[in-house]
């Protein structure tokens, strides 16, 4: 009868050998790494009420991101997990909930999917405790532009209301030129489309000095009636109307609008219209609207574009503006990560940021740059389009050259100071 | 900030008013038709529904989806209607008849609470997308001009329903059977039901009929408003305020109030842009100072 002893290996010889081997494996620092906890990314965001849209587009693309990352193998087998967390759309409830991501849930550092008033909150938590932070949704100039904001570990992955503006007013100045010299406006009446109606306004003045401005109507955020806003345009009858209306918003002011015939009367620019969940909810979309390009699967019109648009609608939603902003916002906290080997110390994540070059799906030459001067993303294709009822929805795209945009943005920087 | 010029203007010119003065009817019936079901619950039950913003949401998604099924506007109005009339008894029978007497901050939570259950189940059901129902085929024409001035038919149809439902609630509270039990027995339940008179179904009804209203509107808004999970939040303020105004519980004084509220956002926004909302305000501060029971409530010993 053979037992194990005589192939000169005991049971319990075999349990301290491999026990032995465990230990030894496991310590070996690489392993130690992989088997280690993964590291932790917070991201507060809007999942709940009106904007709750924003907030699960959003957190679709930063988890695109995220899962291509760790099946890529993480870094040296350790991975990489984010932890969502919902702000409801409240200033301080997004501080607290940064706050509570960094204490309690142990994230390393922030991936920030708040609107533009969340934003500004958050990004006072990140700049008091020192924490790496990516800003993927505030439009807001200043948050970047403006010295006075500005934090060397915090950065922002989001288009840039300047930039729409200069692209915008550029484009607009055309229509001006064509004979639409008297202009309206209707935006809802809070920071953003403040600031976002008076920077097109400023850029159209620049391009096309005869351009007047005959009225403006302030719809607040969320208002369900926009039926005195539509005949206070009816009164002023201006040649055309710029809007910064956005989501559900825009979509309810259209469908009302349109019972007024109003978009018979004069040319619109609305440039929040190429959103592509506004796009496919309004019924009956009226042609000939001038939109920026926000997300579109042809702009830029490439392979990797399209893929990217394909793999988002299996999450069963539509790519926003949003969801592209913090894709690519998680694409470079990623690669910094990467470039660190793991190690989350603010300044050295900031560091591998700063200037950075990435391949994207988004970008004019297939890149996008995180521009060293102000911390905020260059180089994402931008440019005006007009509406068709059907789909594509946009066609007749006219980018803006980055060199253009550059030069108009570095005066008004001066204009204000902030250079 | 203010521009008489605009406004004298306004008055001037034929087109203008025609313009405004329809504005101010639509909006206001468009306010009283959200309004009227705060105002029956209030009426008579005496009981601050909060969640009512809930129930026109609900009857603008059931609407929507019955009308992407049947193509029929009248009848997906009428399946939002009598959806949010159910939930809104299921909830009256669960919820909100344990909490009559108890007090204001009770009444609210459980409402509150409702109100998140709702949105996020509309998360659940029709996803955080904005819906657009579209104006149906019917309405989908050119604005009628009278006098130059610009009258969208579909708003007209919706003004001559709301003025329909003010004259049938008023009908239904004062003068019909029902309308006299239900108010009887909120006055002195225990009297009623020694009568042999199942209150709580009356409640019951009621809470239902006040809900289904607010259903009501949200279906027939749908064709013009954006449908999100909390989308009920955006007029529930202004409910409020016209209640507030009109007499807590008086149907024909939230009708005057939302009528008096549309004028001023109609001419308000060519007059005082940026106070309009600020005069709906100040009418409510100084109707609470000066009429606290508001135009047209009963000084209510209770």
């Amino acid at each position: 009868m053979k037992t194990t002893k005589q192939n000169g290996l005991s049971r319990r010889d075999f349990m301290v050998a491999a026990g032995a081997a465990g230990v030894t494996t496991l310590a070996s620092p690489t392993v130690l790494r992989a088997a280690g906890s993964p590291i932790k990314i917070g991201m507060p965001t809007i999942l709940s009420g009106r904007v709750a849209i924003l907030g699960e587009t959003a957190s679709v693309g930063a988890k695109m991101a995220v899962d291509a990352f760790n099946a890529a193998g993480g870094i040296d087998g350790r991975m990489v997990e984010l932890v969502i967390r919902d702000s409801k759309g409240k200033p301080d409830e997004a501080a607290k909930v940064t706050r509570d991501l960094l204490s309690s849930d142990g994230c390393a550092f922030i991936l920030n999917g708040e609107a533009s008033g969340g934003t500004f909150a958050v990004h006072e938590v990140v700049r008091d405790t020192k924490t790496y932070c990516m800003h993927t949704i505030s439009e807001t100039s200043s948050l970047t532009a403006d010295p006075a904001n500005r934090a060397p570990w915090v950065f922002r992955s989001a288009r840039q209301g300047i930039h729409d503006a200069i692209s915008g007013g550029l484009y607009a100045a055309n229509l001006a030129k064509a004979g639409a010299t008297r202009w309206a406006t209707c935006s809802p009446d809070y920071a953003y489309g403040r600031s976002t109606t008076s920077e097109f306004m400023e850029f159209l003045a620049v391009f096309a000095p005869e351009v007047k401005l005959v009225g403006e109507t302030w719809p607040k955020i969320f208002q369900p009636d926009y039926t005195e806003n539509i005949t206070n345009l009816l009164n002023v009858a201006p040649d055309a109307l710029y809007s910064c209306l956005w989501g559900g918003d825009l979509v309810a002011f259209f469908d009302q609008a349109s019972l007024y015939g109003l978009f018979d009367q004069f040319q619109t620019v609305a440039v929040n219209m190429g959103d592509v969940p506004v796009l496919e909810a309004i019924k009956n979309l009226p042609g000939g609207i001038h939109s920026g390009n926000r997300y579109h699967k042809d702009i830029p019109d490439v392979e990797a574009n399209e893929n990217w648009n394909t793999e988002f609608r299996k999450s069963g939603q539509l790519p926003t503006n949003w969801a592209w902003q913090t894709y690519t916002g998680a694409q470079f906290v990623l690669n910094a990560l990467k470039d660190t080997g793991g190690d989350t110390d603010y300044q050295k994540l900031a560091d591998a940021t700063r200037g950075r070059t990435i391949d994207s799906p988004f970008g004019v030459n297939g890149t996008v740059t995180m521009r060293e001067a102000d911390n905020t993303l260059v180089d994402y294709a931008i440019g005006y389009g007009q509406t068709v009822p059907q789909p594509p929805y946009l066609t007749g795209f006219e980018p803006t050259a980055w060199d253009v945009i550059v030069d108009y943005e570095t005066d008004w920087k001066k204009r204000n100071s902030f250079l | 900030m203010l521009d008489l010029g605009a406004l004298s203007n306004c008055f001037s010119n034929s087109a203008c008013l025609v313009t405004q003065s329809a504005t101010g009817v639509i909006i206001g019936m468009l306010l009283f038709l959200v309004a009227s079901g705060v105002t029956l619950i209030f009426g008579v039950l005496h009981v601050v529904n909060f969640a009512h913003g809930a129930f026109y949401m609900i009857g603008a998604y059931v609407a929507y989806s019955t009308y992407g099924v049947t193509g029929n506007y009248y009848v997906a109005v009428l399946v939002g209607t009598i959806a949010a009339a159910i939930v809104g008894v299921l909830f009256e029978r669960s919820a909100i008849s344990r909490v009559y007497k108890e007090n204001l901050l009770m009444q609210l939570l459980v409402c509150y609470a409702f109100v998140l259950i709702c949105d996020d189940a509309v998360k659940i059901i029709w996803g955080s997308e904005y819906l657009a129902m579209g104006v149906p085929d019917e309405f989908r024409v050119r604005p009628w001009r009278i006098a130059g001035g610009v009258v969208p038919p579909f708003y007209l149809f919706l003004a001559g329903t709301a003025l329909m439902v003010a004259v049938l609630s008023l009908i239904l509270i004062r003068y019909s059977r029902f309308g006299k039990i239900v108010r009887a027995a909120a006055a002195n339940p225990t009297m009623v039901s020694v009568l042999g008179i199942r209150v709580p179904i009356y409640f019951a009804t009621l809470f239902g009929l006040g809900c289904g209203l607010a259903g009501m509107a949200g279906a027939l808004a749908a064709p013009v408003r954006s449908l999100t999970p909390g989308m009920g939040l955006s007029i529930l303020i202004e409910s409020f305020i016209v209640t507030v105004i009109g007499g807590m519980g008086s149907i024909p004084g939230a009708l005057l109030a939302a009528l008096l509220l549309g004028f001023t956002r109609a001419f308000g926004s060519l007059g005082f842009p940026l106070f309009v909302d600020g005069a709906m305000f100040l009418m409510m501060v100084v109707i609470l100072v000066f009429r606290p029971q508001g135009l047209l409530g009963e000084r209510a010993g209770r």
